[in-house]
């Protein structure tokens, strides 16, 4: 008896502490959602709700697209990261080609030096990046947004390891039917290496898509803006106290991540395996 | 069709030689098996034929023109290699079709979309579908084109290798251990259809294997390599019969040869575990190895040696017997051709070898001439020691 109780207690206390994890981690978001369904009168109301009397969520968008050019910070952020992503990949997978199948001299010390590199948080970096920028003259530009990103020492690392994965076979056959060296990159590695560069590409969109720093310091016109710099706006100039329609526009801006992430879930899963080599 | 030289070949990786200087001139249209236990540098050597690995000195000579500093592709080989090496993203006529496109297509022509409005792509591409399509039929693999490799077992993959490598028709085929992954039956038949394949295209193939019944069966030479060296070059049966390093003789041949220690007397017998055989050598008196096969060694005659079976092996059609004797660390193995005929274990038996059958090497493992020596020492003539 006792056994049979102990055989559903244990399960069930994980399934509610996870819950409760989860419940944790999801509030924020359930608040905006409901917020952002509600009319101004309830945000303010001293009882606390989650399901709005009344629903208004699309008066609120309404509201939120009439008083800030939202299409335009959408677009700001897809070129950004978009942008800043595909250079990634382009100096990622060379770089990582020859760190993980090439040989020559130097070839340790210089990934060591890119493991190192991942250690530097960002911040240290920005304000010589900053003032290279300046004297560039492209502060306040896209470049500014995307050039200070375009080596990912992160992305380097990944593929790299991905790429040690790959028998060394098919390049040599690959040498063999005559394909270069950056056409094995192309045709051979990249191809391999599906899952590991969607792997990336999620890291990297969503970094790039929700960075507020970076963006803050280097952009002044508001035409340039990404979406979490646009939305941050909104709360000051336009919405002022309206939060209705701020949190609306929260959730255009988080929409496109989410529709993102679960198309590119199905890729991680059905991905190219190396089946075929062995 | 390519005839290839090697000269002088030696490669280093970071300090330890692992090719110690390889002299080889592979004829026309032959069928050569390069033999060797793991580890010896025989992918090595065909990693350095192809191209795909700069010798450390030595030179490679392809039709009698060099090879140093030609690209592996400008050399125009094909390879199979042990894990079949195919695109793991691409289809099996793709697969077929990369060197054909490689080769006819320029870089324009090849890119995914815009290649499509090159003048000219549409005819190559023609071409290489009928010769792709003949060489699947030629294979039998014309059902799988549309798989991918992850969609094929082991022999379907080796197959579409193979294709890959006859598609561009290379001067020569390079063979890595391409049946090794293979189970023991299919490895059987792919022997034969490699070999039948070689009938056909009469093009040079260079075939690396450790497995020595392969090397036996498909070639028309071994080459015979240990530690960085060929040891010996020559037909199957030369090199099984004739051996000429103690490594060589056993190495080739299951189960391998029996070995026993023996001494070269004074007047030039041969003595093993104190008797004396009727084979005499020129060499000089000193410690020697006398070899005999399985197959030479007779337990139904009234031979002078004696010892215990310790292991039966019965094949069926065959049967190995395993005996202990005095002064051997591993006992000898004789083959009985009529496995009703077993000893049980833990009999005593007597054997011998006719003195033909004797193979005799060396201190440092060379091997020594020996001839029968002259019967007047032993007036009825039998044979058997
Ligand atoms: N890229 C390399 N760097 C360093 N050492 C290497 C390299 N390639 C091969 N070797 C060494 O060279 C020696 C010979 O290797 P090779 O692959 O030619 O052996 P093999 O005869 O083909 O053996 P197997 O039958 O196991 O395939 C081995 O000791 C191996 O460790
Ligand atoms: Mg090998």
């Amino acid at each position: 008896m006792t056994t049979r109780i102990h055989t559903y207690l244990w399960p069930a206390t994980r399934h509610i502490l996870l819950l409760a994890g989860a419940l944790v981690m999801l509030t924020p978001f359930i608040w905006m959602l409901s917020t952002a369904s509600k009319p101004q009168t309830e945000i303010f109301s001293s009882e606390l709700h989650l399901i709005p009397h009344h629903f208004a969520l699309w008066d609120n968008l309404r509201t939120a697209f009439a008083k800030a050019n939202l299409w335009r910070y959408l677009l700001n952020g897809l070129i950004v990261t978009i942008s800043i992503f595909g250079l990634q990949v382009l100096v990622a997978l060379p770089a990582a080609y020859a760190l993980a199948k090439l040989r020559f001299l130097g070839r340790d010390v210089l990934f060591a030096l890119v493991v190192f590199c991942i250690l530097i948080p960002p911040q240290a970096t920005a304000i010589p990046v900053f003032l290279l920028l300046h004297k560039l003259g492209v502060l306040d530009t896209y470049a500014a947004l995307v050039l200070p990103f375009t080596i990912s020492v992160f992305g380097i690392f990944l593929m790299r390891q991905f790429f040690k994965t790959v028998p060394d076979d098919l390049i040599d056959a690959a040498r063999m039917d005559g394909i270069s060296e950056f056409g094995i990159v192309w045709r051979v590695m990249l191809p391999t290496a599906i899952p590991a560069v969607t792997a990336f590409g999620i890291f990297s969109v969503v970094a790039h898509w929700n960075d507020y720093f970076w963006p803050l310091i280097v952009l002044n016109s508001e035409h340039l803006q990404t979406p979490p710099l646009a939305v941050a706006q909104f709360r000051n100039n336009e919405a002022g106290t309206n939060y209705g329609p701020l949190m609306a526009a929260a959730i255009v801006i988080i929409a496109p991540l989410v529709v993102a992430f679960l198309f590119a879930q199905r890729r991680f899963i059905e991905g190219i395996t190396l089946t075929g080599i062995k | 069709m390519a005839e290839i030289e090697v000269r002088g070949l030696r490669k280093a990786f970071d300090g330890t030689e692992v090719l110690k200087g390889v002299d080889l001139t592979i004829e026309n249209g032959e069928f050569i098996s390069l033999v060797g236990p793991s580890g010896c540098g025989k992918s090595t050597l065909l990693r350095v034929i192809a191209g795909l690995e700069p010798q450390s000195s030595g030179e490679i000579r392809i039709d009698g023109i060099s090879a140093d500093g030609v690209r592996s592709s400008a050399r125009n080989l094909a390879m199979v290699f042990q894990s079949y090496a195919l695109y793991p993203h691409l289809s099996v006529f793709d697969n077929i079709a990369v060197p054909l496109r490689m080769k006819r297509l320029s870089a324009l022509a090849r890119l995914p979309i815009l290649g499509r409005l090159m003048p000219g792509r549409q005819r190559t591409e023609r071409g290489i579908r009928a010769e792709v399509e003949r060489v699947a039929d030629q294979l039998e693999i014309s059902p799988l084109l549309k798989r991918k490799p992850g969609q094929l077992s082991g022999g379907q993959r080796q197959r579409v290798a193979v294709g890959r490598a006859i598609v561009r028709q290379p001067r020569a085929f390079l063979f890595d251990e391409p049946l090794s992954n293979l189970d023991a039956k299919l490895r059987v038949h792919m022997r034969a259809e490699i070999a039948q394949l070689h009938r056909q295209l009469k093009t040079t193939f260079i075939y690396v294997t450790h497995d020595q019944a392969e090397a036996m069966t498909m070639s028309g030479r071994i080459a015979v390599m240990i530690g960085g060296e060929l040891i010996q070059v020559g037909t199957p049966s030369a090199i099984y019969e004739d051996p000429r390093d103690i490594r060589v003789a056993e190495f080739i041949g299951t189960p391998k040869i029996n070995a026993f220690p023996g001494r070269i007397r004074g007047d030039g017998r041969l003595e093993v575990l104190g008797h004396v055989l009727h084979a005499a050598t020129p060499a000089p008196a000193g410690e020697c190895r006398v070899c005999v096969r399985p197959e030479r060694i007779d337990l139904t005659g009234s031979g002078v040696f004696s010892g215990t079976v310790v292991h039966l092996e019965n094949l069926g059609s065959e049967a190995f017997v395993h005996v202990a004797s005095e002064g051997m660390s591993a006992p000898v193995v004789a083959r009985v051709n009529d496995p009703s005929l077993l000893p049980t274990i833990g009999a005593s038996v007597g054997y011998g070898f006719v003195p033909d059958a004797v193979r005799a090497f060396d201190g440092d493992g060379k091997r020594i001439a020996t001839e029968i020596a002259s019967r007047v020492e032993r007036p009825r003539g039998m044979a058997v020691v």
